[in-house]
């Protein structure tokens, strides 16, 4: 069953230097029971403002949203659930862990507010303190607590309630490196206890990568990809997809007779097969660790630099006047200077053209 | 890092403190300045309470203040304050969650009503109160005698229920300030996890908002206990022409009976100093009350908080805010501008009654009102400057030199903050008519001089200083890294940052001085008259359209210095 399901959601804001500006434009959703989905995109993409209005704490300005099946905020019916009747379980970033209220009355309060027993309400938030490890901490106030604690609470206080929903906004982002990865496990770890659906909006891919069942990929306001990380890391569809997740390489190049050249100079063909796009010129997107770079065979280049990095080398690569970005094993080094030839694998093509989001990101960026 | 290295750099030598440098020169003389310029009112007052003279004398003290007039001064104050601080939280609070955190429309209206009382001295405010609702010749209580055919005056500002009505809508706007700027402070999120946990609004208000507001709130309500227990210009205006009388009103009274004969000054002190501890005591409570709940709840990524809408209550709470903020903020200042432009007081609004002659008498030929403007100008910018010099010097000292006793220089600074304004000009009285090596400011502009000084130099001190602790060590220590001396890191770093702090910090002293009242009645001379006293001085002797003229000439001078520094410091919020 979809838990989630958002239609046509958009979210439009007036400014005062930018004028109207489409935050969210046309998103449509279905997120699966039990499943864990991660919004990914650079900060001011929508996926915050889209989490909010899954929440409920932003009108939509076009669409309609359902949790579970029931409908809770219909444009078009002007039909609004407000957030506490949503029955969602929701972490921020900066925790929003009550400085007023020690551990225990954090955790309860949303049983308290509902009008759970007392004596239901300590076995339950006993059981939540557990699996977030602050058993026996009851009596502590959050500002003698560590970030990584404080975020425990946050996290002790949206299961107390056993939500089908979980709403994660960024909540590993004030944490140290090291804390991060223990506190993804300990997420994914609830998650298989309490079995509830999880969106996880984040800037970092590699968390999103690590922790989604699927995931999807913004900017500027528009869904750029859905699926499985796998699928967004080979076959990205979208230039901005391919520069999100991962290294990439973007050459300009030119198609001519089923061939394709560097922009600019049609003597020496690069060896691969044009596709078949109609388009005269084209973006070659490549992955630096999918270049074979040798002596032998291959398209000609020189190296302009090498960098020796732990577990790889690095070669900034001239090619005509553009450069790619390779990397290869510690064998055989190249020096600067030297000739080499490289081989590409699985190239991805993209339009040269701009696109909506460029365009859009050039209006805000020149405001 | 070890210390017993020799060190051949000068200059580090003298950071250890080797060498007199200019960090120690500033350090002596931020002493020699605020024992001067604080310390010695204060032990004047002391002293002369306890000692007549040739022994240590506590009769007179105990006689004065069991005195029956005196206690109920004493009562008066209290009820006064705190009645109308009371009063004044629960308005503040409640427009500053309006404003804050509603969706009710005209917030920039509002929000502008409510910068209007801070430019308004009290006095003058108290002054418009009582030409409107002043008996049976009150403007406003005429106009409802006609209109309802009453026999008698509906209200009577002349009494204790009239000057607690005054100071509450005078003084919530304070409350309002500190509450409001909490509210915008505070991380959304906070409010709404409780939502998403299932909490409606109104207990979302009750559980969260209003527990994390408290220290907020409990400031505001400090200031404004303090101020209304040291207010002089509100029971003056309003009450000592019905011989109501609070402590800083008796205190100038007694001053002003005793006409220089020094017992009756040393009655005075002894007033002053119970009117310094009740305001301790209500300082020392506000501490304890203070310690009690401090969180930092300024935290998170900034965001728009969700505003709750008001649905159906949205305009109808418009509509009561606006009538009431026009009624208490505006409608003084119209009865002003009003009987400015009226031939004689007491003449109906009528336009054959309207004329600009007041305007003429005053600052045509009348030297006792040029020169009142020329000396409040004079002691603004002067006092201005100094306190600024005094302000930057001090937070330096304070908080980048960290000499042994900065904490004593601290509390030096702000112990007049939290003076009354009465207790200060007595304190000057006493220590600069001749008490010390002779010197006598007394009767001069001067001696007002060094009062501003001493009541105002906290609010530069306050100002430079927040903007000083964000001047990270690592800015001066790269410009010494540089090659910059101490000296000059301090001119190119340091000083350009602080420089927004120090040109808001010299108005926040200009303004308050030019609208005065308080320490310069107990102060002037006939040479030294203020805007303050001067207007006082012609409501007395019965020119009250002169002296609403003069009051109009008073705040537009503030209002325009006030618009002069909204320009200067725009867009320059901190460091």
């Amino acid at each position: 069953m979809d838990q989630i399901v958002l239609k046509n959601v958009t979210k439009r804001f007036t400014t005062k230097t930018l004028g109207t500006v489409t935050a969210v434009d046309n998103f449509n959703l279905n997120v699966r029971e039990g499943e864990c989905f991660s919004f990914l995109g650079p900060s001011g993409c929508g996926k915050t403002t889209t989490l909010r209005m899954i929440a409920g704490f932003e009108d939509l300005s076009e669409g309609e949203i359902y949790l579970g099946g029931a409908p809770v905020s219909i444009r078009s019916r002007n039909l609004y659930v407000p957030p506490e009747d949503r029955g969602l379980g929701m972490v921020f970033q900066a925790f929003a862990v009550w400085p007023h209220m020690n551990i225990f009355d954090n955790v309860a309060y949303p049983l308290k507010v509902k009008k759970v027993p007392a004596a239901e309400i300590r076995e339950r938030v006993k059981k939540a303190l557990k699996h977030c490890s602050l058993d026996g901490m009851e009596k502590v106030f959050p500002s003698d607590l560590s970030g990584g604690q404080q975020q425990r609470i946050a996290l002790a206080r949206a299961i107390v309630t056993s939500p089908k929903v979980m709403l994660l906004d960024e909540p590993l982002s004030n944490l140290d490196p090291k804390l991060r990865e223990t506190m993804r496990f300990e997420i994914k770890k609830l998650q298989k206890e309490f079995n509830f659906t999880i969106i996880f909006v984040t800037h970092d891919q590699s968390e999103a990568m690590a922790l989604s069942d699927r995931m999807l990929v913004m900017d500027m306001g528009v869904v750029k990809q859905i699926g499985t990380p796998t699928e967004l890391y080979n076959n990205p569809t979208d230039k901005f997809v391919h520069s999100f997740l991962g290294q990439s390489n973007f050459t300009n190049v030119e198609l001519s007779g089923g061939r394709v050249y560097l922009k600019g100079d049609r003597s020496v063909p690069l060896g691969m097969e044009a596709p078949k796009t109609g388009e005269t010129e084209m973006l070659l997107a490549t992955r630096p660790n999918t270049i074979e770079i040798n002596r032998e065979e291959g398209f000609r280049g020189t190296v302009v630099k090498r960098v020796f990095l732990t577990d790889f080398t690095e070669y900034i690569v001239a090619l005509g006047d553009q450069t790619v970005r390779v990397q290869a094993p510690h064998r055989n080094m190249f020096r600067a200077g030297e000739t080499c030839y490289l081989r590409f694998a699985n190239p991805i093509w993209y339009s040269a053209k701009k696109d909506a989001s460029d365009a859009e990101r050039e209006r805000r960026t020149l405001v | 890092m070890s210390m017993s290295f020799t060190r051949k750099n000068s200059d580090l030598a003298r950071m250890d403190g080797k060498k007199f440098g200019l960090d120690q020169i500033m350090t002596v003389l931020c002493f020699l300045i605020l024992t001067t310029v604080v310390i010695l009112p204060v032990v004047m007052i002391i002293y002369n309470t306890f000692w007549d003279g040739t022994k240590i004398d506590l009769e007179m003290f105990g006689r004065v203040i069991f005195r029956e007039e005196n206690l109920t001064a004493m009562k008066n104050t209290v009820i006064i304050a705190v009645i109308s601080t009371i009063f004044a939280t629960i308005i503040g609070v409640f427009f500053a969650w309006l404003l804050g955190r509603s969706d009710i429309p005209m917030k920039g209206l509002m929000r502008w009503l409510f910068s209007i009382p801070f430019m308004i001295p009290p006095f003058l405010a108290a002054m418009a109160w009582d030409m409107m609702f002043s008996g049976r010749g009150g403007y406003v209580n005429r106009f409802l005698m006609s209109i309802f055919n009453l026999k008698s005056a509906p209200f009577n500002i002349n009494t204790l229920a009239g000057i607690i009505v005054i100071e509450v809508v005078y003084y919530f706007p304070f409350v309002y300030m500190q509450v409001v700027s909490a509210l915008e402070r505070m991380d959304p999120t906070l409010e709404e996890s409780a939502r998403i946990a299932g909490a409606k609004q109104w207990y979302v208000i009750r559980t969260v908002t209003l527990p994390l507001t408290i220290p907020a709130i409990s400031s505001g309500t400090l200031l404004v206990l303090i101020t209304s227990l040291s207010n002089y210009g509100i029971p003056r205006m309003v009450g000592s022409s019905k011989n109501i009388f609070t402590l800083p009103t008796k205190i100038v009274d007694l001053v002003n009976r005793a006409g220089g004969d020094f017992q009756g000054i040393r009655e005075a002190t002894a007033l002053s100093v119970v009117l310094v501890i009740v305001v301790s005591i209500a300082l020392f409570v506000q501490r304890k009350l203070l310690k009690a709940g401090r969180y930092d709840i300024i935290k998170g990524k900034s965001m728009r908080p969700t505003l709750i809408k008001l649905r159906a209550a949205k305009y109808p709470l418009l509509i009561v805010s606006l009538v009431f903020l026009t009624l208490v903020v505006l409608a003084p200042l119209v009865i002003i501008v009003l009987v400015s432009l009226l031939r004689a007081y007491g003449l109906p609004f009528a336009w054959e009654n309207f004329t600009l002659a007041n305007y003429t008498k005053i600052l045509v030929n009348n030297k006792a009102v040029t020169d009142s403007i020329q000396n409040s100008l004079f002691l603004g910018f002067s006092s201005g400057f100094v306190c600024l010099f005094l302000g930057v010097m001090l937070s330096y000292v304070i908080y980048k030199v960290k000499p042994k006793g900065s904490g004593i220089l601290e509390t030096l600074a702000v112990l007049p903050y939290s003076l009354p304004g009465t207790v200060m000009a007595i304190g000057c009285i006493l220590a600069w008519s001749g008490a010390v090596f002779g010197i006598t400011l007394y009767n001069s502009i001067w001696i007002i001089m060094v009062a501003y000084i001493a009541r105002y130099l906290s609010y530069t001190l306050k100002s430079c200083s927040a903007s000083l602790q964000q001047v990270h060590v690592s800015l001066e220590d790269a410009s010494r890294a540089c090659g910059a001396t101490h000296m000059e890191s301090l001119a190119d770093v340091t000083l350009p940052l602080i420089k927004p702090a120090m040109i808001s910090s010299f108005f926040m002293v200009f303004l308050p001085a030019m609208r005065e009242l308080t320490t310069s009645v107990l102060l002037y001379g006939p040479n030294s008259r203020t805007l303050g006293v001067a207007i006082q001085n012609l409501r007395d002797n019965g020119y009250m359209t002169q002296a609403a003229a003069l009051s109009v000439v008073a705040i537009i001078i503030i209002m325009v210095c006030n618009g002069v520094v909204k320009f200067i410091t725009r867009d320059r919020k901190g460091v």
